[in-house]
């Protein structure tokens, strides 16, 4: 394994980092892993029940839902029985919440990190979320049994779930990105993030269906890119029998787009000050 | 012999705000405020041009630098602390960048700016091994072939499967150093970090150093520790307020270092000077200095054991200070020891208007060497209101103490301390 010298040889200037950085963050690929195994591993570490928390805690909220919103509120659900009605949406939303909020904040919790070593900055905020994208595989799975209980089984729409995933994973990532590299300089993030996420809960269809939306205002409704990945979401776990359309899952895409390019691109033009500022 | 690293008129700036009580990071919402008040002036005076912000100021961290280090060389990096040694290696390391200038590197880099960093406490030896590799930058097949090669160098096979946070210091700081000790690279970045461990460990590290530099890599290393830099590099670089003011062979650097840290000490200082970084809110000390005994001459050279007279001015206008403190470190930063009036209480008054207060010490109990001084201000309640560190240097030199002829070795402690032997 000998690699020639001249691989090494590069430049530190001002401003001109740019042409390693993709090269590096390929480079530094399995830190991606690392730092979400370190996640993971580290919360669980000195607990009685240990990994079993990431089965309960996805359980224990959807039931609380189905209390709440079917037993209590009576809601439609569009002739789905209402925990998988519930717990489809609640898979994407929970991903989003808890990605969202932890790639916020996982610069500040790595401040020993950014002021000590290099290494792209990017790969923190983006492990943080592949940390949560294994909490929801965990969710996923519970959701299979709940399916199995009521012997609902899915169709072919199932297939299409992945691309609903990656239209949330970049949502999660677009607007994780952005608000880690503002949260460096800008404390105040730290307030804001939990605000947006509770406040997310309510503006998406998580306990409730779209179609309760008066018509004039689903297009505003749908500048949420939550909205079509829970959606998208349903859709595709229910096959089809609740509603989905076209148009918002266009105006998701364009939004989700937005926001990871603005997010990356922040994220980039601070990246350099990180240590100076963190 | 080819160039490995290249610097080139390289600059760092900061920007220093001041007057910030609460928080050390801004808040986005002082952030508006601040814009919000621009657009108005701007409105408001449209023809003057915008004054800098009386709370913002620049600060150079490093200007201009110039030098280049050769592959194989073991370069030693000295300077007092705030020289700028620790941003070099910042920028040097990828972890900030320059505000202008060049480094041109030839090699791979790995640097260690701090022993352990990323270890997480809950993580086991084994684990934080593997993570701490990823961190400094090797994939895990590296890890891997190395891996018991790096146990064996940190010596903590038994506790291999414990979490870090059960390891006693020194175990953390072998497992660490061990890791980093084991990169691929053909420079080695090393910050002060052999400062910690025991004695033995550090000249196991030392010596792994040592023998990385027999294999041809490139070494950089800052410390203040003269023996350390004396025992492991052939070259050192002086730096001094951001600039670089010497780089030659080892000896001859740290002679000019040395007597430089005294030269330039003329055993007064001025504290009312702006440009002097104080670390309190206030600025009440106005000068320090040190003092013949009984005379108003001031010196830069001190014996051991004599009476010396430690001159304190300050301006104290509306408040009143509880105490004055005066630290005695060494070279590496180190205290050594420190008196205050509010320690003996000697003197209870508060001080209030200007004054000049002076602190004798009637055996100057400091062997050999190059010391600094830091002095402070304050009140019980509020802590520091004052606070400089580094304020002035000075050269201290071991006469006949003990009046027997016999001095105190190097390496035998800082302090002479008369003592009387009998046989009981």
């Amino acid at each position: 394994m000998t690699i020639s010298k001249q691989n090494f040889q590069f430049t530190i200037e001002a401003g001109k980092a740019e042409r390693h950085y993709w090269q590096d963050l390929w480079r530094y690929r399995e830190l991606f892993y690392i730092l979400a195994w370190r996640d993971i591993s580290v919360r669980y570490k000195q607990t009685v029940i240990g990994v079993l928390w990431a089965v309960l805690r996805p359980l224990l909220t959807m039931m609380i839902f189905v209390v709440v919103f079917s037993k209590i509120a009576k809601l439609p659900s569009e002739g789905v029985p209402y925990p998988i009605f519930v717990f489809a949406a609640m898979l994407p939303w929970t991903f989003f919440a808890s990605s969202f909020s932890d790639a916020s904040n996982s610069l500040i919790g790595n401040s020993n990190l950014i002021s000590k070593v290099y290494f792209p900055r990017l790969i923190i905020p983006v492990a943080s979320v592949f940390v949560s994208l294994v909490d929801f595989i965990i969710s996923f799975v519970i959701l299979l049994f709940l399916m199995a209980y009521y012997s609902y089984w899915p169709t072919w729409h199932i297939v299409t779930l992945p691309l609903f995933l990656g239209l949330g994973f970049f949502a999660t990532l677009g607007a994780g990105v952005f608000v880690a590299s503002l949260n460096v300089k800008y404390r105040d993030f730290r307030f804001v993030v939990p605000f947006i996420v509770q406040l997310g809960l309510y503006i998406s269809p998580v306990g409730f269906s779209t179609t309760i939306v008066p018509e004039k205002y689903q297009l505003l409704y749908y500048l949420n890119p939550m909205v079509a990945v829970i959606d998208g979401f349903r859709w595709a776990i229910s096959g089809g029998s609740t509603a989905l359309n076209s148009t918002e899952i266009l105006v998701s895409g364009v939004v989700v787009t937005t926001l990871c390019l603005v997010g990356i691109v922040n994220f980039r033009k601070t990246e350099k000050t990180f240590a100076d500022v963190i | 012999m080819t160039v490995a690293i290249k610097v080139e008129n390289l600059s760092k700036k900061y920007i220093i705000s001041h007057e910030k009580k609460t928080a050390s990071y801004e808040t986005f919402s002082d952030s508006l405020i601040q814009t919000g008040k621009n657009i108005g002036n701007r409105i408001l005076h449209p023809f003057q041009r915008s004054e800098n912000d009386p709370q913002k100021e620049e600060f150079w961290a490093l200007k201009d630098i110039n030098f280049e280090i050769n592959q194989g060389d073991k370069v030693g990096i000295i300077g007092r602390n705030g020289a700028g040694k620790s941003t070099l290696l910042k920028i040097l390391s990828r972890i900030t960048e320059p505000t202008s200038g060049k480094i041109h590197i030839n090699g791979r880099i790995a640097s260690l700016l701090e022993v352990g960093t990323g270890f997480h406490p809950e993580l086991t030896g084994r684990e934080n091994i593997y993570l701490n590799g990823a961190i400094l930058g090797m994939t895990r097949k590296e890890i891997k072939l190395k891996f018991d090669e790096i146990v064996a160098f940190s010596e903590v096979e038994k506790f291999l499967d414990t979490p870090v946070k059960r390891y006693s210091s020194g175990m953390y700081v072998r497992l660490a150093f061990a890791v980093a000790a084991h990169l691929e690279s053909e420079i080695l970045v090393v910050d002060e970090v052999l400062a910690v461990g025991d004695a033995e460990f550090q000249k196991k590290c030392m010596g792994k150093m040592d023998e990385l530099g027999g294999e041809g890599k490139t070494v950089v290393f800052v410390s203040h520790k003269m023996s350390a830099i004396r025992n492991l590099c052939n070259r050192v670089v002086v730096v001094n307020k951001g600039k670089v003011v010497n780089s030659s062979p080892t000896d001859e650097a740290i002679d000019f270092y040395l007597s430089q840290c005294v030269k330039l000490s003329k055993g007064y200082v001025d504290l009312s000077d702006k440009k002097v970084a104080r670390q309190g809110k206030r600025k009440l000390l106005v000068s320090l200095g040190l003092l013949e005994a009984g005379s108003e001459k001031y010196r830069r050279l001190v014996k051991t054991g004599e009476v010396l007279d430690i001159e304190v001015k300050f301006n104290v206008l509306e408040s009143l200070v509880d105490y004055c403190f005066i630290a005695f470190c060494d070279l590496s930063g180190e205290r050594v020891f420190s008196t205050g009036t509010h320690f003996d209480k000697t003197f209870c008054q508060k001080l209030q208007g200007m004054g000049r207060l002076i602190c004798r010490i009637d055996e100057f109990p400091l062997v050999d060497g190059e010391y600094t001084l830091d002095i402070a201000l304050g009140t019980k309640t509020n802590g520091n209101l004052d606070y400089v560190s580094n304020a002035l240097s000075f050269r201290v030199e071991l006469n006949d103490y003990f009046n027997t002829g016999e001095v105190v070795l190097p390496g035998q402690g800082s302090l002479a301390v008369k003592s009387s032997w009998s046989m009981k």
